[in-house]
């Protein structure tokens, strides 16, 4: 059953998308964003809804509503509006309108739980491609600016010194953000993604001593995550991203006790 | 003095969008192993001509110039340190700048701060957190160490020591300082030249000529029996600083 050809693409799927979140969603933890990357993948619905309404695909209607989406948030943080208000409004608006968009594609059949919760076990060879492109694009952002963007996380007025744009850096974090939407959408859903950003570098956090092994650290977490939870799903018919999101919160409490004995 | 200019502004004004602007008219020269502290009251616009003269913000009207390959060390107001980032202060003293464990040590050790290296930033206290900065500052070896409000958050023996340092590493590599300061009495004491800034230059000078300036007196109202005329009465005596007795010899009269 494991070398099942779906088997081997939904893990094929979970490992990239393990891979695209790691590194990102350490900055996520370290700058704060949480909720940012919450707006930035209900957007996604919404990109959902209109990629199959104009009939362009799923993976590129994703990307640039989620984009656009964390632009606008940007935007509206730069004009001093309040972070979490303007996110609150943002994220859940993003995700109504997308629901009720959905509503409205008539002749297409759209499976929104698939959306909601992730749909791993449907992934096909295409979807690989683009994920694998979209996961390669978010590394490469990440190993090419990540001192600048470690150094304009701990002081943007540092990083000017340096020559370096504060702006640019959330720019790029912006971008890869987007990506790792698409990237994720199949994985855990729109309703999971920020979990996956989130659970495995807090769970990285306990054993890594520097920024770059608790990168690694989430990555593997999220990729062990990701194999857990696909074997549950497939031995107890459970849904795979809930049971992905569910085995990396298992991992975060077994990282709690383990730092518990670390410490002594 | 004719020496060669670091850092020029003429006619510097500086504003954030449409607001009334920051800073209007700010005439300004730094020459190199000056000693320069800008004060001015909460909102004068102090930050904001260190980040001006740096280049780190445009202005909206006149001009800076600085030295062509100006190496500036620059220490900024604080961290944005989250207790999730594990940060060791050997990797902050690499960031975006290639060091070897041993000039790591010889900076650590040259601003009193040795055998840090393995500890995490977030854990050092306010002033190993300073010292660690003004490490990485001098890790470039600047002619221009720009600190913004450095004793934020240190205490008076703290704050004095601090400054102590500075013009010990000044002595040293003979770099120009500048810094941003509410904190006016130890600055002082350490200043060869003050700016008192509140939008615009009030008045500039040493900082004995500062002290009796009636707009410098007018903005921060010493002499007046307030909690800032007691701070002032207790450094008269020297109490903190037995080597610059001078410097507060012209606020006796304040007492």
């Amino acid at each position: 059953m494991i070398t099942d050809a779906f088997v081997l693409r939904a893990l094929g799927a979970g490992l990239l998308a393990a891979l695209a979140t790691g590194p990102l969603g350490c900055f996520v933890v370290w700058r704060r964003m949480a909720y940012f990357g919450d707006a930035t993948a209900h957007a996604a619905i919404l990109g959902v809804a209109l990629a199959l309404g104009f009939n362009i695909s799923i993976f590129a209607g994703t990307l640039v509503t989620a984009f656009a989406m964390a632009l606008l948030v940007s935007a509206l943080a730069g004009r001093g509006w309040a972070m979490d208000t303007t996110l609150g409004v943002l994220a859940h608006s993003a995700l109504a309108l997308g629901l009720v968009a959905a509503s409205f594609l008539q002749g297409v059949r759209v499976d929104l739980e698939a959306f909601l919760f992730g749909d791993i076990l449907t992934v096909q060879a295409s979807d690989l491609i683009a994920m694998a492109l979209g996961t390669a694009a978010v590394t490469g952002l990440m190993l090419w600016r990540w001192e600048a963007l470690l150094t304009a996380t701990i002081s943007e007025d540092l990083a000017r010194s340096l020559g370096l744009k504060p702006e640019r850096e959330g720019l790029i974090l912006t971008l890869a953000l987007a990506l790792v939407v698409a990237v994720a959408l199949k994985v855990v859903g729109a309703l999971l993604i920020g979990a996956l950003l989130v659970i495995p570098p807090a769970t990285a956090r306990v054993m890594a001593r520097t920024p770059e092994r608790m990168a690694l650290g989430a990555v593997a977490v999220a990729g062990l995550s990701v194999v857990l939870g696909l074997m549950a799903s497939l031995w107890f018919d459970t849904p795979a991203g809930p049971s992905i999101v569910a085995a990396a919160a298992g991992l975060f409490v077994l990282s709690l006790s383990l730092g518990r004995v670390v410490r002594t | 003095m004719n020496a060669p200019v670091l850092v020029e502004a003429r006619g510097l004004s500086v504003a954030y969008g449409p607001a009334a602007p920051v800073l209007s008219h700010v005439d300004f020269t730094l020459r190199p192993g000056e000693i320069v502290t800008i004060v001015g009251p909460n909102g004068s616009g102090k930050s904001t001509l260190l980040r001006a003269l740096l280049g780190m913000v445009p202005g909206s009207a006149g001009s800076v110039t600085r030295a062509p390959g100006l190496r500036v060390g620059y220490v900024p107001q604080k961290l944005h340190l989250d207790p999730n980032l594990p940060l060791s202060v050997a990797r902050f003293l690499r960031l975006n700048r290639r060091l070897s464990g041993d000039e790591i040590a010889h900076l650590l050790s040259r601003v009193g701060a040795p055998g840090l290296e393995d500890r995490a930033l977030a854990t050092l206290s306010g002033g190993q957190l300073q010292r660690v900065m003004l490490a990485r500052a001098l890790a470039g070896n600047p002619q221009l160490l720009v600190l913004d409000e450095p004793t934020q958050g240190l205490d008076q023996p703290g704050t004095a020591a601090f400054y102590r340092l500075i013009e010990d590493v000044r002595r040293e590599i003979g770099c120009a300082v500048l810094s941003v300061s509410h904190d006016l009495h130890v600055v002082m004491s350490a200043s060869d030249r003050v700016v008192c800034l509140n939008g615009h230059v009030c008045c500039e000078g040493t900082p004995s000529v500062v002290s009796n300036a009636p707009e410098y007196r007018a903005l921060f109202g010493l002499g007046t029996g307030g909690a800032l005329a007691l701070y002032q009465h207790h450094h008269d005596h020297g109490a903190d600083h037995p080597d610059h007795p001078h410097d507060h010899e012209t606020c006796d009269h304040d007492h």
